[in-house]
């Protein structure tokens, strides 16, 4: 009996005890599984060039695409303003899903509510769904703002948001003045980088629609859909802070995200005011810090006469120096002497690891802004990003990467897929290796199929605990994802040499 | 008054505060779905059992922050999705798929991509053109991908999320179409995220296109030499290798698992179930249907069984074995007897640190009750249990577990939840991935215990020495003496 108190084996050891195993065998025989030969032949094929080309060729089935769906935004951006209580309104399941899914990344409670619609509301429409649904939510949780998203259970069948929204007000669930800001987020268009944008855009239409802006000295700053807002965002404000500038994070989840454990669960805690919403209408200018994210966005602001700025989330040397720049231009305020003796640490940190760096190869996968970015970093610090892949990249992205290696003699031979999923990438591993993927959790069982190690950098990240918590932003963060990327060079290359007695010179102890 | 009545009175007055908070149509509708166990009249009879019947497997109200899930969730997530052997397609836009991929645990044994395909998300990824044109030829398209890209695939599953219904698709036309091409198994399921009022219509639908689309079909029947002592085990999915841990104690008795549904199953073990001599259930809420299917076409019997715990095991071993012959009888006695010792251990080491500690549950449709004596058997208490999508024949069958006093919720809020557990402190929750944080922080232990926090296996003698261990670390870990600042505990 392999079990005991003193000793207790759970899941990742108990069944490799020999009666376990024996029972395994034993299932084996009844379970009609192809036989290991043909498995091992079908295996080695799948990772042949062979393969790559049939599974290039796929035109409909998507296998492990690296996107979620437009409502996730939503929730996501809601979740950045005070007090607000995100409403999808359509069937149930998917708010389930929304809230565990964030759940699981940030190790944080995540609420959200459903307007529970099933048949009847599909035959008929959700508009009691609607009305019911608003006056449950604001009596339960006092929300200081309802964010409306939609599922796209009533997106097909058209239900009208603005006109609920007013029905329900009229019916009283909520007070005539109660901001219910809204968003079609149909889950067959885009991805949640789009939920984002359409649900920004929304709140931004609540307080400002029919407004005059009275320009002022301020700026605004909107992160996008980040699974590191935490860390990011704080990092972002210190910035900003030692810069000196006035300014309006529009959606900071850095709180909502990160509450501390003190005996007090705070369903709200944190986020952009409202009353700041509002305010936002008269800054100079309105920064993204992910264009992708935001062009319906940025489209809206700039018909105001703001001036608007986009990055592809501003990670590395440059390209913070490209944000820092921009921000002084606007604001007229310079670049303070700490941040050039931060930057200088970020160089200091890059000239002292160089040599491993260098001519390393790497395949990278996430939202489009995020790869980019990457990308650009990767190539900084002398590597090679091979294989870019979003799946919810387009060809206007694809070019925009192209541009990217085009800039630099490291990247000569990479090439960026758009649409394409982790299938595609598994292919692509398989048949061009590289020395280390970029991506998030679902990379694992990349790793595992390719021998590819992982660093896990961009959301969600499920099976590593509280690495939202730390900056990717600004030269400090830069910095983390420098030190990511070496410990796990360095690991690979003591795992290799305890792997092999004939390698036991190469486990070195200085490096 | 006794403790009983004590407790009875203030859930009672608990409860009406907790509506309090409702506007008055939905506090109309909430307030039968809110209980409190009565005693058994055993006066009268006996037999009988608490009684704490609510109203049960309605439709959640608007607004309120139902912890619920789908009927998509309940066929993909739960009884199609570990069918290890097949590819299961999440018809529709990419979220669904995308949310549950890899979340359920069930864990097996296979080559992931290449003969085994549940942790993989496989989705038709609709877009605006799939709904405005209709989706049959894009999966039509789709099932010849699967057959070119994994050839040793037994088999797929079509399992629909809300658009393929509205719109008017023909899945099951596709499906026939398909398999006469290929003639592999092709599954629609209607398991559209509208239909139903849970996760629990999931289940049932799933169950009827096994009937319809597996069962009925004689399909790729695999040579097979039965015995007077096959079971299957239904309603396992294999969480944290649940399946497993149970598995071993059934065939240390001497019975013959010949199928697993659906953890770690193959569709070989689908198709051979009317074969067995028993149906073995552990989650009746999601497999009851085609337990009594089979009972009806195939003359088969069905017995609900409950792994959680030592003096469960003990009971149903015996009472699995009653339906055999002496050997299996005795193979059960010797089952328990070997087992003894580590039940001893367990409870010698651990009780003393958990006595008398409070649980509060709300999980799915079966363990609300089903683990319950698992805690008991370490000196707990069961203070509030409820289910998310259970029926009627599950409240009644809670009374064999819950004594008098115990709060009883179906469907319950996040609002209500968090009042009743602000309330009532007990010494630790065990509920769902959404409702875990917000519990901690309020300084109270939790554990998952629909994924077992990332543990398990719980069922059997094996999972009670890691069940216990569990709800030890997490009642008794240093950080909840941490919560305040010691400068304000001064204050």
């Amino acid at each position: 009996m392999p079990q005991s108190v003193e000793k207790t084996l759970d899941y990742s050891s108990l069944f490799l005890e020999p009666e376990y195993k024996e029972m395994l065998a034993t299932k084996g025989k009844l379970e009609n599984m192809p036989e290991a030969d043909k498995v091992k032949e079908i295996a080695e094929w799948t990772k042949s060039w062979e393969y790559r080309e049939k599974n290039f060729a796929r035109e409909a089935l998507k296998i492990n695409p690296a996107k979620a769906c437009q409502p996730l935004g939503a929730v996501f951006a809601a979740a950045g303003f005070e007090g607000t209580l995100s409403f999808v309104h359509g069937s149930q399941g998917c708010v389930a899903y929304y809230r565990s899914h964030l759940a699981r990344h940030f190790k944080e409670p995540a609420s959200a509510v459903s307007s529970s619609m099933t048949e009847d509301a599909a035959v008929f429409g959700g508009l009691n769904n609607m009305v019911d649904g608003l006056a449950n939510a604001y009596s339960l949780y006092s929300p200081k703002m309802i964010a409306v998203s939609t599922t796209c259970m009533a997106e097909v069948i058209g239900d009208d948001l603005q006109s609920f929204i007013n029905t329900a007000k009229d019916k009283g669930s909520v007070p005539a003045d109660f901001n219910v800001p809204f968003a079609h987020t149909p889950a067959f268009v885009g991805s949640h980088v789009t939920g984002y944008d359409n649900m920004m855009k929304g709140i931004l239409e609540n307080f400002w629609k029919g407004k005059t802006r009275t320009p002022n000295n301020s700026i605004n700053i909107i992160p996008g859909f980040d699974g590191y807002a935490v860390g990011n965002n704080r990092e972002l404000k210190r910035i900003l802070d030692l810069m000196d500038v006035e300014y309006t994070i529009l959606s900071d989840v850095s709180d909502q995200f990160d509450t501390p454990s003190d005996g007090e669960f705070r369903m709200y805690d944190g986020g952009t005011p409202l009353e700041a919403v509002g305010g936002a209408i008269n800054a100079k200018a309105t920064i993204s810090m992910q264009s992708y994210c935001t062009p319906k966005t940025l489209e809206y602001i700039g018909t105001f006469g703001q001036e608007t700025a986009a990055f592809h989330y501003p990670l590395g040397v440059t390209a913070t120096d490209d944000l820092l720049m921009k921000v002084s231009e606007l604001t007229g305020k310079a670049i303070p002497a700490e941040l050039e003796k931060e930057r200088g640490r970020l160089v200091d940190a890059i000239t002292d690891s160089q040599a491993h760096l260098h001519g390393k190869s790497y395949a990278i996968y996430g939202d489009p802004d995020f790869v980019y970015s990457m990308a650009r970093f990767v190539m900084e610090t002398g590597g090679e990003p091979r294989h870019c892949l979003a799946t919810n990249g387009t060809k206007a992205w694809e070019k925009k990467m192209q541009a990217l290696f085009d800039s630099s003699a490291f990247g000569q031979d990479c090439k960026a897929w758009g649409g394409k999923d982790l299938w595609h990438m598994r292919s692509l591993l398989a048949t061009e290796k590289v020395d280390m993927l970029i991506g998030n959790s679902y990379g694992k069982y990349l790793e595992r199929d390719t021998d590819t190690p992982l660093v896990r950098l961009t959301f969600p990240i499920f099976d590593r605990h509280h690495h939202h918590r730390f900056p990717l932003w600004g030269y400090q963060g830069g910095i983390r994802v420098v030190v990511a990327l070496l410990d796990k060079f360095f690991d690979e290359l003591d795992k290799k040499a305890v792997a092999s007695d004939d390698a036991a010179y190469a486990f070195e102890l200085t490096r | 008054m006794s403790l009983n009545e004590e407790e009875t009175i203030f859930n009672t007055r608990l409860i009406e505060e907790v509506l309090e908070a409702y506007p008055e149509k939905a506090k109309k509708r909430r307030q039968k779905h809110l209980t409190v166990a009565k005693a058994p009249d055993t006066e009268a009879d006996p037999g009988a059992l608490s009684e704490c019947t609510v109203k049960s497997n309605i439709k959640s109200i608007p607004g309120v922050m139902t912890i619920r899930g789908c009927a998509y969730a309940g066929s993909k997530g739960v009884v199609w999705g570990p069918v290890k052997d097949m590819v299961h397609i999440s018809h529709g836009p990419v979220g669904c798929g995308h949310y549950s991929w890899s979340q359920r645990r069930n864990f097996y044994t296979g080559t992931t991509g290449v003969d085994s395909f549940v942790t993989m998300q496989f989705t038709s990824d609709y877009q605006e053109k799939d709904i405005v044109f209709g989706g049959d030829k894009k999966l039509k398209k789709i099932l010849t991908e699967i057959d070119e890209l994994f050839p040793l695939n037994h088999g797929t599953t079509i399992q629909s999320e809300c658009p393929v219904g509205l719109i008017g698709d023909d899945i099951e036309s596709v499906a026939r179409e398909q398999k006469k091409i290929s003639g592999k198994t092709i599954v629609p399921v209607r398991c559209e995220g509208f239909r139903g009022v849970s996760q629990s219509l999931g289940h049932h639908i799933a169950c009827d296109v096994i009937r319809d689309w597996v069962l009925d079909q004689d399909g790729n029947q695999v040579p097979f030499e039965p015995s007077p002592y096959d079971v299957n085990i239904l309603g396992d999915y294999n969480i944290g290798g649940d399946a497993w841990s149970s598995r071993i104690l059934l065939e240390e008795m001497g019975l013959r698992v010949i199928g697993s549904w659906s953890g770690d199953a193959t569709l070989a073990e689908i198709e051979r179930a009317p074969k067995a001599k028993m149906n073995l259930i552990h989650c009746y809420r999601s497999l009851n249907y085609i337990s009594r299917h089979m009972e009806e076409k195939h003359g088969i019997p069905w017995m609900e069984y409950n792994l959680f715990g030592p003096s469960q095991i003990a009971a149903s071993l015996r009472s699995i074995a009653e339906h055999f012959d002496d050997k299996i009888k005795e193979g059960a006695e010797r089952v328990i007897a070997k087992y003894q010792p580590l039940v001893d251990a367990i409870i010698a080491k651990y009780r003393p640190r958990l006595e008398g500690k409070k649980v509060l549950l709300y999980v799915g449709g079966l363990r609300s009750r089903h683990v319950v004596n698992a805690y008991t058997d370490l000196g707990m208490e069961i203070v509030g249990t409820g289910y998310e999508f259970a029926h009627n024949d599950d409240y009644q069958r809670t009374g064999h577990y819950v004594k008098e006093g115990t709060l009883i919720y179906d469907d319950a809020s996040t609002y209500e939840l968090e009042k009743f557990i602000e309330a009532i402190r007990p010494d630790l929750v065990g509920s769902g991935i959404k409702e875990k944080y917000a519990v901690q922080k309020a300084g109270i232990p939790f554990r998952q215990m629909h994924s077992w926090d990332y543990s398990g296996p719980y069922h059997g003698y094996d999972g009670f020495a890691i069940f216990a261990r569990d709800m030890d670390l997490a009642i008794n870990s240093p950080v909840w003496g941490m919560f305040k600042a010691p400068w304000k505990t001064a204050a």
